[in-house]
């Protein structure tokens, strides 16, 4: 029996503890091919994938790999049938070099049953080259990027003879230069035959490199074809099940009054003479590369790690943040790049979440006011569309986009002036992601103001007034009106 | 899972989730695991019921108690405290020596003395994890060992007994038939629940365990947090040195060696993660109660204390692993 497609899953369904989380998945791919998997946070997506990779057990429906049926009860199983997947969420031995976490589990021997190092050695360089990707084998792997690291993975799937390659979310934490790296190795994947499964909420991304597609929503299989046969307006209002108002909702007014002046800002090799101003009612976008120094230098004006050179005022008078806690009663505000690491207490409830930086206002003398508390959390539920059972439900068990709206409650919660936003739509779908720049359009209004960095393009383009562009830690840039092009964000940061 | 929560959500919140079996299980199984301990004991031995066998229990437990509660704390937030045993042993010396019944310090002065000498030594501890980053664990190692020298240079080796008799109403007196170290025991607990439940400190506690960089970054004094709970872990220990001192007529160099084990014991197996940000006080009452009914029940059964070790130790063991996999079912 021969198959036209490398992996035929149909009818897959999975319930978590009688909660039902994929009533009908559905993905059939065929080799040589990149395969979007879209759908907002919540339509099954990662069920599937777990499946497919024997992380979860399915309670039906079938999985064929070239025409046969098969069954992983482990991740390692599906690795060892062609099967391998790429996302954040794993963990390589970041003490080991790029060779041996390549081989990690099955590094060649000698004939004495040691560790063959030469032939790891050996066999890592040309398993590099043969992908173009310029590496040292015997590099530690936690001083690389985080693209390298991906790149070591991809090297690694294909090294264990994966035909199938699942990647989530594989963009959202690199940069653009990076972007480029890994689809061009993408590509050449393709031309060994491989199949890839791959997740996006990036819409550029999924028509610069998809074949195919298929939608599901709400745990159910819509639709799937080829990419070339739908547009992207179709494509969205599929995802989504209804029709959307314009992506980027900006209706906000810079103002003449100055809110912000920074004047030659700089820490150590992180960033250097970094000179800014930022006007009531503005949106002001920094645009730069992983490791340009804009998120150091949020850091910095947050008071997270202090500036050691220059100055900054706030409508005039000296601003000087030492801790978090000046800049907080400043009236700054700060939603980071990485949510579950420095946003949020997973653990913790949404109210606790919520309330985490203004404890005060919601206690008397030291003790906390449930009550009280409860009444400060429950609006933003309503205002930032946040969907939760109830508000003591924690935040681990939310998708990304609803996770990132209880960090933005967190932060409305203090009433800033200035909110902080790195990366504020990575990981969130499309239409979580409308919700925010809505937000974010609200917010600027009035004496309050935004300061967004953003490595997606389109983002940085269609939400900010200005662009500042920083390289190599100094702004290498402004932008505004018309200058505001692609070409230009791209030219002036790389 | 994600998927599962927006998928049957809806967008007001409305109520609690629904308790079933299996929540039920996570948030009292230690509450039924006791239950049933104290029917087996009572069911195997005629004498576990008594009123006087209890009340032994629970003086038995709250030296114990005292020392797992501060240790509970520290945990939360993913620290450790390997001191408390030579802590408590160097507070119950320092204590001992301004009680003696021929000299007159009355009882105020060795109170505060035994308490102070705990803060001190707690407070060390918590200004080198908190202000010099030393690892937790390696701190209070270093501590544990000390403390312990701290205590036999003190005393030049030498126990001091022959205790004032108000000095010993603190191990030895009741208080409507009620032993005070039993009170000194619950009103510590209560104190500490209060605490951890209502208090903007014990919501913080709690939160810089769960994730300190979002906590510091929400402007949360990490490290004062962080300083306070070994402090508090010290002067409990300095409770815990006046209690057993007085308990025992007597303030011995080599007291409380491994008592730091049972403290900790305590804790995980009352569900405290020892990866910080999760965990309850009253787990930890019901884990130190566990241990006591073990140990006691084992007494008389007439169980030899080799084999006490040897069960006590599988009990920690198979608490975490439960937990785990009502984790890993979850």
């Amino acid at each position: 029996m021969s198959s036209p497609y490398l992996l035929h899953a149909e009818g897959i369904r999975k319930s978590f503890s009688g909660v039902p989380a994929l009533l009908d998945g559905h993905l059939a791919l065929r080799p040589g091919t990149v395969h979007a998997l879209c759908g907002g946070n919540g339509a099954g997506k990662s069920t599937l994938l777990n499946i497919l990779m024997g992380i979860i057990e399915r309670d039906a429906g079938t999985v064929r790999m070239k025409g046969h049926e098969v069954t992983f009860n482990s991740p390692h199983a599906a690795l060892k049938a062609g099967i391998a997947m790429i996302s954040q969420e794993l963990e390589p031995v970041p003490e080991m070099s790029v060779a041996e976490n390549i081989y990690l589990g099955r590094e060649p021997r000698t004939r004495l049953g040691l560790i063959d190092h030469r032939a790891m050695q050996r066999q890592t360089c040309e398993l590099l080259a043969s992908l173009e990707l310029d590496l040292a084998p015997d590099a530690k792997l936690g001083n690389l990027s985080i693209a390298d690291m991906q790149m070591v993975e991809i090297a690694r799937a294909i090294s264990q003879d994966a035909h199938i390659i699942i990647m989530d979310e594989p963009t959202s934490a690199i940069g653009e230069r990076e972007t480029e790296l890994l689809f061009s190795a993408i590509g050449r994947l393709k031309q060994r035959g491989a199949g890839i499964i791959y997740v996006s909420h990036r819409m550029n991304e999924l028509y610069r490199i998809a074949d195919d597609y298929t939608i599901m929503r709400d745990g159910t299989f819509i639709e799937s074809g080829a990419m070339a046969d739908i547009d992207r307006h179709r494509l969205i209002t599929t995802v989504l099940g209804k029709e959307l108002d314009e992506e980027y909702a900006k209706f906000n007014r810079p103002g003449d009054n100055t809110l912000l002046e920074v004047d030659g800002y700089g820490r150590g090799s992180a960033f250097q003479q970094v000179s800014l101003h930022l006007k009531c009612g503005e949106i002001l976008g920094i645009f730069g590369l992983m490791g340009s120094g804009r998120s150091e230098f949020l850091d910095a004006l947050f008071g997270a790690a202090p500036a050691d050179h220059g100055e900054a005022r706030l409508e005039g008078s000296p601003y000087h943040p030492r801790h978090p806690g000046d800049a907080m009663r400043a009236g700054f505000a700060y939603v980071t790049e990485d949510r579950k690491g420095s946003g949020l207490v997973m653990d913790a409830s949404i109210k606790r979440n919520v309330t985490l930086a203004s404890i005060a206002d919601v206690a008397h003398a030291g003790l906390i006011n449930e009550s009280r508390e409860n009444l400060a959390t429950r609006p933003f539920i309503d205002r930032l569309h946040i969907k939760a059972s109830s508000v003591d439900m924690p935040v681990r068990q939310m998708s990304g986009g609803n996770q990132q709206k209880v960090v933005l409650a967190k932060w409305l919660q203090t009433n800033p002036r200035i909110l902080m936003l790195d990366e504020p739509t990575r990981g969130v779908d499309v239409g979580a992601k409308r919700e925010i720049y809505a937000f974010m359009s609200e917010f600027a209004q009035d004496d309050r103001a935004i300061l967004m960095t953003s490595s997606e393009i389109p983002e940085v383009l269609g939400m900010s007034d200005r662009v500042l562009v920083f390289r190599k830690g100094r702004i290498s840039g402004e932008l505004s009106g018309s200058e505001l092009t692609q070409e230009n964000l791209v030219r002036l940061s790389s | 899972m994600s998927q599962s929560s927006s998928l049957t959500s809806s967008p007001v919140p409305k109520g609690k989730p629904s308790h079933n079996l299996a929540s039920f299980m996570s948030d009292y199984g230690i509450v039924i695991a006791f239950i049933v301990l104290c029917v087996v004991l009572s069911v195997v031995s005629p004498y576990f019921l008594g009123v006087n066998n209890l009340l032994n229990v629970l003086r038995q437990v709250s030296i114990n108690g005292v020392l797992a509660i501060g240790m509970t704390f520290v945990i939360l937030t993913r620290g450790i405290d390997l001191s408390v045993g030579s802590v408590m042993a160097f507070s119950a010396m320092v204590a001992a020596s301004f009680a003696g019944a021929s000299a007159d310090y009355g009882l105020i002065l060795p109170i505060l003395l035994g308490l102070g000498a705990g803060l001190v030594l707690g407070s060390i501890n918590g200004l080198m994890v908190a202000r010099f980053a030393i690892p937790p664990f390696v701190m209070t190692l270093g501590m544990l060992s000390m403390a312990r020298g701290l205590t036999y240079i003190y005393s030049d080796g030498m126990p001091i007994s022959s205790l004032s008799s108000h000095f010993l109403w603190l191990g030895q007196g009741m208080v409507a038939g009620i032993p005070v170290p039993v009170l000194l025991f619950a009103t510590v607990f209560i104190i500490a629940w209060f605490t951890l439940r209502y208090t903007a400190f014990g919501r913080y506690v709690y939160a810089i365990g769960g994730n300190p960089t979002a906590s510091r970054l929400s402007g949360i004094n990490v490290r004062r947090i962080t300083f306070s709970v070994y402090a508090i872990s010290g002067i409990l220990c300095g409770l815990a040195g006046l209690m057993i001192a007085a308990r025992t007529s007597a303030a011995l160099p080599q007291a409380g060696v491994a008592y730091e084990l049972d403290a900790i014991a305590a804790v995980v197996i009352g569900g405290t993660s020892l990866a910080g940000g999760k965990g309850r006080i009253i787990g930890t009452l019901f884990g130190v109660l566990i241990i006591g009914v073990i140990n006691n029940g084992l007494d008389l059964l007439g169980v030899s204390s080799f084999y006490q070790q040897l069960v006590k130790g599988a009990i920690i063991v198979i608490a975490v692993m439960l937990d785990r996999s009502r984790l890993t079912n979850a």
